[in-house]
């Protein structure tokens, strides 16, 4: 992997086991997120991103490894804690609140209210415009791009360093997810992200560093501009060709 | 699934409740037993809001929550009886003093029910978040400890409550017989369900149990401490059974150390019907049960609990999450 040596990472997972119930689910998990990137976790289903993403959260504990957080080990820290350090998460599911405003929906996520964080509200309504038009409504009545767009912007009023994005895409359609993409591109200005995705195109098009999952182990890593190019990988660890 | 006719049916099961009585009782006796059974609801509500909260929120089964009603009757009882030793506010001619005794024995049981849920939720029900079975298992065990406790404490015996003496008798009004101490219930009740909705929509600590209700994983990725909120959620459900003891063991004038577990049943089903977590599916549900059982309770007298549980049927078969979703 090309990465610059001199750049500490702002995380570093290493070698990390979660189980699931019995289930050995991660058997083995390394990757390094560096600055200014957006590192994709790559694989099949069932390869064990997810769990990696909520492993760093702590909503599933490793019972192996380490993870890092710039210089401090957040491994067996509770989900707030650990949230609190800068992490912010959307799961897979979005995690919206659907009874509850939009609104309310950053009233909960923010964790102080001063004027940064109205600073950052300015900011997200910038990127997000949807956002600001729907601020009253209820979260359930959004459309499913909207409703990821509040999912992605919720941690964000926080400042947090890092955000895990578990699959924004599922659900969407493809106009939808080009605006998508669009938009977290603009969020790398503000904050460095771990995306989990299964499709390609958005993978491709968002990525710097790459690493691919295979039965619950990180078993390549590099920079995205070469899977791009390399159809075997793509072939053996994604069942893709193309960007598709 | 959602045909206009079953959108609406529940409306006409609250419109059929409240007005098809008129077709058999005199309106006299129909206002009477109205006001009997708002009251008796908003008791309901009282116990059934803690115990839906707690389920919504904590996702606990919380069998004991009648035991904490039962502690909350008896601390009312010993707090109305001592305060009133030695200030005799409970016999004094003024409504004023009457409501302060009334409410200081009230907020004495709330606070110190409100503590012993806290010791119930850290010692007993933190071990079992997640198992659903063994919250049953663990909280009908803590039930029956909390009632002994009451036996020991207290003695096996019925105690008569006192009750203030302007709370007693009623008031004509245009020939109608109003009971006083029902409408004291109600305007307590009322304040109680506005205070703890105006809580849970308008502050920011209101928002995150709503929210928690919906998704607790959510909330502590969001960087709140759970637990926390865990427990003051048990607190404030626990003193609300408290406080809801306190003004039953008042309406019916006496106290026993099972009255918690026949309590429960009512709850139950009050929660349910309006849906588990919701505070205002709480309040509707409770004044539904209150209102059909007094209803029915004066036509066909043993036909009362069945009522309920008819009306649980009945609402449960058109709406499975009961009437209001949770959260709202």
């Amino acid at each position: 992997m090309e990465v610059d040596p001199v750049v500490e990472p702002i995380l570093k997972v290493e070698g990390i086991h979660t189980f699931i119930g019995k289930h050995h689910i991660l058997q083995g998990v390394s990757f390094e997120v560096h600055p200014g990137k957006v590192t994709v976790l790559l694989g099949r289903n069932g390869a064990g991103k997810s769990t990696t993403l909520r492993s760093i959260m702590g909503l599933l504990p490793p019972s192996q490894g380490t993870i890092h957080l710039k210089n401090r080990t957040i491994q067996g820290l509770k989900p707030y804690e650990i949230s609190r350090l800068g992490i912010g998460f959307v799961p897979e599911d979005r995690g919206i609140y659907n009874l509850l405003t939009v609104e309310e929906n950053f009233r909960v996520a923010m964790l102080q209210e001063d004027g940064k964080s109205r600073e950052m509200m300015e900011t997200v309504f910038e990127i997000f415009p949807d956002l600001k038009k729907f601020w009253k409504t209820t979260a359930g009545n959004l459309s499913g791009g909207q409703k990821q767009m509040l999912a992605i912007a919720r941690p964000l009023v926080n400042r947090n360093e890092l955000l895990l994005i578990d699959e924004p895409s599922k659900g969407l359609a493809p106009i939808i997810i080009d605006h998508l993409i669009d938009s977290i591109n603009k969020l790398k200005e503000i904050t460095v992200m771990i995306l989990v995705e299964q499709n390609f195109y958005m993978a491709s098009s968002l990525g710097s560093d790459f690493y691919l999952f295979d039965d619950g182990r990180t078993v390549y890593h590099g920079q995205m501009e070469e899977l791009v190019q390399n159809e075997e990988l793509k072939k053996k660890y994604l069942g893709i060709s193309g960007t598709n | 699934m959602n045909s206009p006719w079953k959108r609406w049916l529940p409306t006409l099961i609250v419109l059929a409740i409240f007005l098809l009585p008129l077709l058999l009782i005199s309106p006299k006796t129909y206002i009477t037993l109205t006001i009997s059974g708002l009251a008796m609801g908003m008791l309901l509500f009282l116990v059934a809001s803690g115990f839906s909260l707690i389920f919504g929120f904590l996702s606990v089964l919380n069998l004991a929550h009648g035991a904490l009603f039962t502690w909350g009757a008896y601390i009312g009882f010993t707090s109305f009886s001592l305060i009133n030793q030695w200030t005799g506010w409970g016999g004094s001619d003024s409504i004023f003093l009457n409501i302060i005794i009334f409410l200081l024995a009230l907020i004495i049981a709330g606070l110190l029910v409100g503590l012993l849920g806290i010791i119930t939720e850290r010692l007993v029900i933190r071990p079992v978040y997640g198992s659903h079975l063994f919250q049953i298992f663990i909280t009908v065990g803590a039930m029956i400890v909390m009632e002994e406790l009451i036996r020991i404490v207290w003695g096996p015996n019925d105690e008569v409550m006192p009750v203030p003496i302007k709370f007693m008798g009623s008031w004509d009004i245009f020939d109608v017989v109003v009971s006083k101490y029902p409408l004291i219930a109600i305007v307590i009740g009322l304040i109680l369900y506005l205070t703890l909705f105006m809580i849970l929509r308008k502050t920011k600590i209101g928002t995150i149990v709503r929210a928690g209700v919906e998704n607790p994983e959510m909330v502590q990725v969001m960087g709140h401490n759970i637990y926390r909120y865990f427990t003051g959620v048990f607190a404030v459900g626990s003193a609300l059974a408290a406080i809801g003891g306190g003004m039953w063991a008042t309406f019916v004038k006496s106290i026993h150390p099972a009255m918690g577990g026949e309590v429960i049943v009512f709850a139950l089903i009050v929660a349910i019907i309006g849906g588990l977590g919701s505070m205002t599916g709480s309040v509707v549900g409770a004044l539904l049960v209150g209102l059909s059982y007094n209803y029915v309770a004066y036509l066909v007298p043993k036909a009362a609990l069945g009522i309920t549980m008819l009306l649980l049927v009945i609402i449960l078969s058109i709406r499975p999450t009961g009437l209001f979703p949770e959260g709202t």
